[in-house]
């Protein structure tokens, strides 16, 4: 075999690693905010149960929680199929440190502006989503970038519950020819080519935004 | 005369630090009063508390005849979110760093709060606020980012925003002390208009002693929490009573 015969089967295992990859930083920045704002509430039983997700899924191995919510959880009765599983526990891993960046990002924005906020009249509620958030995002963008290149790369791990991504293909075509050289290669090319991709679409929303908000950043203390 | 702020017996703590023991003041609708001290003497804490933006623990404040403390208000401010709304209903405050939202243009700066808080519609609240900006002279600035004005500007955007919410009550806390020295006259030039406001009651913290004395009714000197002196400017500026009063007044219009 030459090595465009292993385009077919790597570009089918592409598609699902990229399918995983978006679906789950998708559902991950939901799962941030949420539990991101949740921290900052000064309800303890909300911050409480925020501070705990994050605390689990960042101290734990991504491939023991898939290997728990795959092999574990439906010993309990519940159970999904491999496809839905890898998205939901990577969902839940970048959601996690996801929720760490938005909340830095949040304390971040100077005590000044809450007290201006406060002299205004305004709630909470319009304060958080008016007056911090809008400010905060941007400072969240890079390392949202960053998250989001780990959660590709961590993807490769959903080939050990099962799920036919590029790192399965990749390894089911080695097991036929032994080619590992010209395969792995393929492979790493595969995942930097993505990763690339990510890159640019954090840059062009940073920069939507940055537009969209149009305050340089050296002009905000 | 009725009083539209009145401390009794306030005290405020910050931790083992007591800022305010049993501090007592009454201001009038309408008057004009400075505050001057050295820094640390609790003329700051008066307008924060009198925000909402410190708590206090004992004694009683009341602003337009609403009490702070709920008899049964709980956490640091003994009172609902609900009642400090109220509270801050007829408040409003210019900071010294102007704090200005930079994410907004300075005509949304202005319309964001009447529209969000008051649900005053849009346009109304938009000609209002030209009408505002055109008063502080700003008016072709009202679609650039703060980021883009000098800090005279922003704090002449940042009265116009506080008077937006048509307070009763104006706090202003050194609003000419983050100023390069050139910038300071206009920001002045603004408050002195201002003052000529008969219904609005200010309540003026700064260092700006000729200031003091030529927009306010009363002057009153802070040291340690406390009002060592207080008094009509004229008579307070040429013949202060009180020692420490001598002492801060020479230190600051000599030094």
């Amino acid at each position: 075999m030459t090595w465009t015969q292993y385009l077919a089967p790597l570009m089918k295992g592409a598609q699902i690693t990229v399918m995983i990859s978006l679906t789950s930083i998708a559902f991950g920045t939901v799962l941030a905010f949420l539990a991101g704002i949740a921290r900052t509430s000064s309800n303890p039983i909300i911050s409480g149960i925020a501070f705990v997700y994050v605390l689990l899924f960042r101290g734990t191995p991504l491939l023991v929680q898939l290997f728990w919510f795959y092999y574990a959880l439906p010993l309990i009765g519940v159970s999904f199929d491999p496809i839905t599983t890898g998205i939901m526990v990577l969902s839940l891993l970048t959601g996690a440190f996801g929720a760490e960046v938005v909340r830095g990002a949040l304390m971040a924005v100077p005590q000044a502006q809450h007290e201006a906020a406060r002299a205004l009249n305004f709630s909470k509620f319009h304060t958080l989503w008016h007056i911090s958030m809008p400010q905060a995002i941007i400072e969240m963008m890079p390392a949202f970038g960053n998250l989001a290149v780990q959660n590709l790369k961590d993807t490769a791990l959903v080939s050990l519950i099962s799920i036919a991504d590029l790192t399965f293909q990749a390894q089911s075509l080695r097991n036929i020819t032994l080619d590992s050289a010209t395969i792995y290669t393929m492979t790493l090319a595969g995942y930097f080519i993505i990763a690339l991709g990510l890159m640019l679409i954090i840059r062009f929303i940073e920069a939507k935004l940055r537009r969209g908000a149009a305050f340089p950043r050296s002009a905000h203390s | 005369m009725t009083s539209i702020i009145r401390f009794q017996n306030v005290t405020k703590r910050f931790g083992a630090l007591t800022v305010l023991d049993n501090f007592n003041f009454d201001v009038r609708q309408g008057e004009k009063v400075t505050l001057i001290g050295p820094s640390g003497s609790g003329k700051s804490t008066v307008l924060r508390i009198l925000m909402t933006l410190e708590p206090f623990q004992e004694g009683q404040l009341e602003l337009a005849g609403i009490g702070y403390h709920e008899s049964h208000g709980r956490g640091d401010f003994k009172a609902s979110d609900r009642h400090l709304h109220k509270i801050r209903s007829n408040v409003g405050m210019v900071f010294q760093s102007f704090n200005l939202f930079p994410h907004m243009t300075v005509l949304r700066n202005i319309v964001e709060a009447p529209v969000a808080v008051l649900k005053m519609k849009r346009e109304e609240a938009e000609s209002r606020a030209v009408e505002l900006l055109r008063m502080v002279g700003l008016l072709d600035k009202k679609d650039q980012y703060p980021s883009q004005l000098s800090g005279g500007q922003q704090q002449r955007v940042a009265i116009a925003r506080a008077l937006a919410m048509r307070p009763r009550v104006l706090l202003f806390d050194e609003p000419t002390s983050a100023l390069d020295p050139q910038l300071v006259g206009e920001v002045l030039g603004v408050i002195r208009n201002l003052a000529q406001e008969h219904d609005l009651t200010m309540l003026l913290v700064t260092h700006e002693m000729r200031f003091a004395r030529e927009v306010s009714d009363r002057v009153c000197f802070f040291d340690k929490g406390r009002i060592v002196e207080q008094g009509e400017p004229d008579r307070f500026f040429t013949n202060p009573e009180q020692p420490r009063t001598r002492e801060f007044l020479s230190s600051v219009l000599n030094g």
